[in-house]
């Protein structure tokens, strides 16, 4: 297969840009219940480079107060995996952005593994970040159907991560792989300590077939910057959800932010 | 049959270890490591000693006369209940104190409910010299307090969860999240046969001293060890877990779970999971669990607080799919009942957990001569509010 006629916008995106990625995260349903497709919308004007749509779930193990907080109230909304895709429907009408669903297992489970991949496929979702989905069961259980449906599935790694498992990561990923930036749940942490330095030039010298992008703990232009001098980019989650939490203008709001993030090229 | 957890951490189609990439570090390091620490004669030897001089165990196999008069069996009572801390929890903290300690960890965390656990955890913290965080749920750490304070007068932090329901199920999320926050001089123990493979094994191997027990003491009352049933209340399952543990594989004994119906199975005031869940994931591993059909994890209700888990030990969905296992639910009302029902008959005032596994024998119709043996995992001192506002006797 030749590098050119990959159809997934996750490959397409790192095929043409390799450094200052911005990717966002944020809580479908989370202000208001329909805000998802304005809120996506809002970010690729603004210059996002990837947008995590969050599915959200009653007991999210790995995100901070933050991100637990915007997951309750968008099931307070009244927001549900089904609702979602019909949210999305027809998002590809108006988006070309790389979009990846960020959720946990069980709510997946409970939509059906194949239907939820099939309705990923049809409304046009690249990829899926699933925490508590361990590589064992995704290569046993799930990958042959996240391929089916052209789905990447984007893991995680961690300071505490052993090489070698980082490189057996690699080797079963074919997207990006997500550093986490601290041993920390999300929004857990900011800045970015020596320790965390060394760790990213150790990742970087593995070399990895994968570009990374580095995640928690990233909240503005500074965190961003340091970031991206380790990787391809990093991902804005809990401070983005902060700006949606504190806003008037949604819109308004995640321009200034984006900008302010990305800065002047 | 095969009960036996499996390379993978299953238990037939349960269990895994379904954890976020921050935490296999962690999990890794007890996998590889547990069973080989668990069997070296050292550490039995300290374990044992614990059990036998700290916790006051054998635990009595009591024959419960009158009781089994009233059924027209021979009903043993297995008293849980006379362990230091007033039930079987202690058995689980003291083994993974030992254990964390050879891991090399400084610093303990776990989750409760009730406060049970929690107070399990305190105390052999407080023995070991080893600093203590407790997540609670803020609206348990409301409705417990006698439970707090004893955690905090043992020396332990006491943790208010005000995520979520603030429950048992968010004090699991708070110390998991903690955990991944601190993965290297940190223990998590773990109160139940739940969470990600090795948990439940391990667990269930720390509880297993009660059937153990259970089978030398029938030995030496009635030479024989097997019972013909043996009864526990489950909630997340580690009483029932240690009661069942040498008997999975001889299909004779008749090994009877019993769940916390709350008002009614139906009544959506309820915690009877086999009846109520649908297989999914919660806190590491995959199990039945009540859930809405989205998915999301619902907040199940009994009266009895160390009963109201909304999901199961995976080796419990494992033995109710198969067969292996036979659920039944009592309610809140049936519960009650038999607490006080023992009281007066045998002059136990029974855990109101325990009190479900005793309205069981309502249930079940016994032979003369069947040997029943209950697992009275606590005492009802804790519960002394619960019974006092529910009256009737």
């Amino acid at each position: 297969m030749s590098l050119t006629t990959t159809s997934n916008r996750i490959n397409q995106l790192f095929e043409q840009k390799r450094e200052r990625i911005l990717s966002v995260y944020f809580s479908a349903g989370f202000p208001e219940l329909n805000d998802t497709k304005t809120i996506i919308r809002q970010l690729q004007d603004s210059g996002a480079d990837i947008v995590e749509i969050g599915v959200p779930y009653s007991d999210p193990v790995a995100d901070g107060p933050t991100i637990q907080d915007s997951n309750t109230k968008a099931l307070k909304n009244g927001m549900s995996i089904s609702l979602l895709f019909e949210q999305l429907k027809d998002i590809r009408s108006e988006v070309t952005l790389p979009l990846i669903l960020m959720g946990y297992i069980n709510p997946v489970l409970q939509f059906g593994v194949e239907r939820f991949c099939s309705k990923c496929e049809e409304v046009g979702i690249d990829g899926l970040i699933l925490p508590d989905l361990p590589m064992a069961e995704y290569l046993d259980e799930y990958k042959e159907t996240f391929d089916k449906y052209g789905l990447k599935n984007v893991f995680l790694i961690t300071p505490q991560t052993t090489e070698a498992r980082i490189k057996m990561i690699d080797e079963n990923t074919d997207g990006f792989i997500y550093m986490v930036s601290s041993a920390s749940i999300t929004g857990a942490k900011s800045g970015i300590s020596q320790e965390q330095i060394d760790y990213f030039e150790r990742v970087r010298a593995l070399n990895l077939k994968n570009p990374t992008l580095i995640g928690f703990g990233i909240s503005n232009k500074e965190t961003f910057d340091r970031a991206c001098k380790y990787s391809s980019g990093a991902i804005i989650g809990s401070a983005f959800i902060n700006v949606l939490n504190n806003s008037s203008d949604i819109k308004k709001d995640i321009d200034g932010f984006i900008k302010s993030v990305k800065g002047k090229v | 049959m095969k009960v036996a957890v499996d390379e993978r951490g299953y238990y037939g189609n349960f269990g895994g270890a379904y954890i976020p990439e921050m935490l296999y570090p962690n999990v890794e390091e007890l996998k590889e490591n547990y069973l080989q620490i668990i069997h070296d004669p050292q550490f039995q030897k300290q374990f044992r000693g614990l059990l036998k001089d700290y916790a006051g165990r054998p635990t009595p196999l009591y024959f419960a006369n009158r009781l089994s008069e009233k059924y027209s069996t021979n009903i043993y009572l297995k008293r849980e209940d006379l362990n230091h801390t007033g039930a079987h929890k202690v058995n689980n903290t003291i083994g993974q104190i030992l254990l964390a300690q050879r891991l090399g960890k400084q610093k303990i965390i776990a989750e409760t409910g009730a406060g049970q656990h929690g107070v399990a955890t305190a105390t052999v913290c407080a023995l070991m010299g080893m600093e203590c965080i407790v997540y609670m749920g803020e609206v348990d750490m409301a409705r417990q307090k006698p439970n707090v304070e004893r955690m905090k007068i043992l020396g332990a932090e006491v943790r208010p969860a005000s995520s979520g329901s603030k429950t048992l199920k968010d004090a699991t999320n708070e110390a998991l999240r903690h955990w991944i926050n601190n993965p290297v001089d940190t223990h998590y123990i773990i109160g139940s046969v739940v969470g990600p493979h090795p948990y439940p094994e391990m667990v269930a191997l720390f509880q297993s001293v009660i059937s153990e027990e259970i089978k030398w003491q029938l030995k030496e009352k009635i030479d024989r060890e097997n019972p013909d049933y043996v009864i526990a209340c489950v909630g997340g399952g580690s009483n029932a877990a240690g009661a069942f543990y040498h008997y999975y594989e001889n299909e004779k004994v008749n090994l009877v779970a019993v769940e916390a119906a709350g008002k009614g199975v139906n009544s959506g005031e309820s915690a009877a999971t086999t009846m109520l869940g649908k297989p999914g994931v919660l806190h590491g591993s995959k199990t039945l669990l009540m859930q809405t059909e989205d998915g999301q994890v619902i907040e199940p209700y009994s009266i009895s607080a160390g009963l109201d888990y909304p999901g199961i030990g995976p080796v419990h969905a494992h033995l109710f799919e198969s067969g292996r296992g036979k659920f039944l639910s009592a309610t809140d009302e049936e519960a009650m009942k038999a607490g006080i029902f023992l009281s007066r008959l045998e002059g136990i005032i029974p855990a109101i957990e325990s009190a479900h596994a005793l309205a069981a024998l309502d249930q079940l119709k016994f032979e003369k001569d069947d040997i029943v043996v209950v697992n009275l995992s606590g005492r009802g001192d804790k519960d002394l509010e619960t019974y006092i506002k529910w009256g009737g006797y």
